[in-house]
């Protein structure tokens, strides 16, 4: 072989090098894994609209978790009937012997009550159902849809029939009939009624995530090492997956506030000493003509609160990259 | 296609016979059996046993379950326990308002659905855009009895435009029957639109990113109506699921907006008999509302093959 010649078996030159030319070059990134919390937290860096969402919500669980300390008067102190908003009463309200004065910023209603008094202690109950709710369909619907695709077969066949089945109803008529079965007085029974419509939007997204992740390597490795299936499943799977459920749940919140405000406007919620949001407003109804904001109070305290869930949980959905077909 | 329209029925036929035979089980195992719901616990043994024996409660369970859902079937759907009357005759009377309110509700959901998603889509990021998304957001955050209530306030209490109570029978001139659904049915209608109205809008824009329709730019379908309408038929897919599904909110929130404008539907009929335990009357009306739902998305499921070439074509299997 010459010195000149050139040597085709190296492979040199400008199209037979091993090298990729420049602009066929793809940036390989592996992205920098993040904790579900970090990944929360930097969406709302970003979001300025699911920040104020997530301020809106913590403000009214902080008003909910200190109700007594917040509401103006006590949830059974009584003044003049239907007051306007901005009037004030005066009188001994204290017992200390003295009269003072008191504003009513959202007026009193049909019985002398403050609104903002009942708004604030309805916030109680009102969350706690919320998120009461969610944390059941959670818990049943992660459970079935985990059991469903880990498993598939029969099981699967069984728990997604059950799940067109509970889709058949709307939210509403469900909940109805099963407080038709197992009476409304409690409120774990309307947790459930209501719960129950949301099972099936957990399991069909656990499910999806668990039929992805079931091929995994490092599952078939778990499984070499000798790991029981329960184990694997909600050790190994569920934390991988747990993403899509937090921004769901996020989306259910709003359903299921709405759900329990419904269920109470018909008379068929909790029945506590001091009513929900929507037994404020059934009870302002008859009154629309004489005092408004008996009603309206109540159901504006309804739409901050899911709206605020809603702002919130449509920047997570966002920052976690699903699609509205995935999630909801 | 056909062998598509015939396993869709086969389906929504075998979930409304799922439906039936839950809400069957379900309200016969109510701790001590709807007779003991009923007539409390302090009724005797034998007025137990004597209105047992008129509802065939003495019967053996599966005889039960079959009279029932032949009775059903031809038309006997029972009589109510607390007036007597026939169960079917109450339906009649409730059903046409619901369905009334439910009706003009998706009507005018979808009157303004499609074209403030369209409007949204084509217009990304201007005004119109941003007032379409504020409104839908608004609409899917308000319960349809809390619209209901601050349309009765303006419109009927303020402006007196709308009556803000009862219902008005078709029978009696169309006029006055519209002037009395029209409040209720947008109070169910409003978050119905703002549901369709993201769906719409977010299909759309997805549409508009893909690359087939890259292609039909450079295929030179040069005016942008064109365009639109190129990409409008593959972004409805979606669009007619939703609001297949949402039609849940709207019959959910007609049973509510009934109560706001005192309306005796099928939703005061419903709480009425639950509130009774009027079991014959709970659990028709319940079937009733979930059967309009069953076939409302059989309708829509079949829609799909008019929209859809892929199942017209029978190459969609699933």
């Amino acid at each position: 072989m010459s010195d000149g010649a050139p040597d085709f078996a190296r492979n040199e030159g400008e199209f037979g090098s091993g090298e990729v030319p420049p602009e066929y070059e793809t940036e390989e990134t592996v992205e920098e894994y993040k904790t579900t919390t970090q990944r929360i937290v930097a969406v709302l860096k970003r979001d300025k609209l699911a920040l104020a969402g997530a301020v809106i919500v913590v403000a009214f669980v902080l008003t909910a978790l200190f109700a007594p300390y917040v509401a103006p008067h006590g949830p059974e102190e009584q003044f003049g009937f239907m007051q306007e908003p901005m009037s004030q009463s005066t009188g001994d309200f204290d017992g200390d012997g003295s009269m003072e004065t008191v504003t009513h910023y959202l007026g009193t209603d049909d019985f002398g009550y403050d609104v903002l008094t009942r708004i604030v202690y309805g916030a109680q109950i009102s969350l706690l159902v919320a998120f009461a709710t969610v944390a059941f369909a959670f818990t049943a619907g992660t459970t079935l849809g985990v059991l469903a695709g880990f498993y598939g077969g029969w099981i699967d066949t069984v728990v997604m029939r059950g799940v067109d089945f509970i889709w058949a109803f709307p939210t509403i008529i469900l909940g109805v009939g099963v407080i038709a079965v197992m009476g409304g007085l409690g409120w774990m029974n309307v947790v459930v009624a209501i719960g129950i419509a949301f099972v099936d939007d957990f399991a069909r997204i656990i499910r999806g995530e668990v039929l992805s992740i079931r091929e995994e390597e490092y599952i078939t490795a778990a499984k070499a090492v000798g790991m029981g299936d329960g184990r694997i499943m909600f050790k190994e799977m569920l934390p991988n997956a747990v993403s899509p459920l937090i921004v769901q749940a996020t989306l259910m919140v709003p359903f299921a506030i709405l759900g329990e405000a419904s269920l109470s406007f018909l008379g068929l919620g909790v029945k506590p000493t001091t009513p929900t949001w929507g037994l404020l407003i059934a009870g302002g109804r008859g009154f629309i003509s004489q005092a408004w904001w008996i009603s309206v109070m109540p159901g504006l305290a309804i739409m901050a609160v899911v709206l605020a869930f809603n702002t919130l949980g449509d920047g997570l959905r966002d920052a976690f990259d699903l699609s509205e077909g995935e999630v909801n | 296609m056909w062998q598509y329209i015939a396993k869709r029925t086969g389906h929504a036929i075998f979930v409304m016979w799922m439906v039936a035979t839950t809400v069957f089980v379900g309200l016969r195992s109510v701790p001590g059996g709807p007779v003991r719901a009923m007539l409390g616990q302090e009724a005797t043994p034998q007025a137990v046993a004597r209105l047992q024996a008129d509802l065939g409660l003495d019967q053996p369970l599966h005889v039960q379950y079959v009279d029932w859902l032949g009775g059903m079937l031809t038309g006997d759907f029972g009589r109510s326990i607390t007036s007597s009357e026939a169960v079917g005759t109450l339906i009649a009377s409730a059903a046409p308002k619901t369905i009334s309110i439910a009706a003009f509700g998706v009507v005018l959901g979808l009157a303004v659905a499609i074209p403030a998603g369209i409007i949204g889509a084509t217009r990304r990021n201007e005004p119109a855009d941003y007032t379409a998304t504020i409104g839908a957001f608004v609409g899917i955050s308000m319960p349809a009895f809390f619209i209901g209530i601050l349309l009765a306030i303006v419109f009927g209490v303020h402006l007196g435009w709308f009556p803000v109570v009862g219902y008005t029978e078709l029978s009696e001139g169309v006029v006055p029957w519209l002037k009395s659904i029209v409040l209720p049915g947008i109070a169910v209608g409003l978050p119905y639109a703002a549901g369709v109205t993201r769906m719409m809008r977010s299909s759309l824009i997805e549409t508009l990113d893909e690359q087939y329709m890259r292609t039909a730019v450079a295929k030179g379908v040069s005016s942008r109506v064109q365009l639109y309408k190129h990409a409008l038929q593959n972004a409805m897919i979606p669009v007619v699921t939703i609001a297949g599904i949402q039609l849940a909110l709207v019959l959910g929130g007609s049973v509510t907006v009934e109560i706001v404008f005192g309306i005796q539907g099928l939703g005061r009929l419903l709480v009425n008999s639950i509130l009774e335990r009027n079991y014959p009357v709970t659990q028709m009306t319940i079937l009733l509302v979930a059967g309009i739902f069953v076939f409302m998305n059989l309708l829509v499921d079949i829609a799909y093959t008019a929209i859809d070439p892929r199942i017209r074509y029978g190459g969609e299997q699933s």
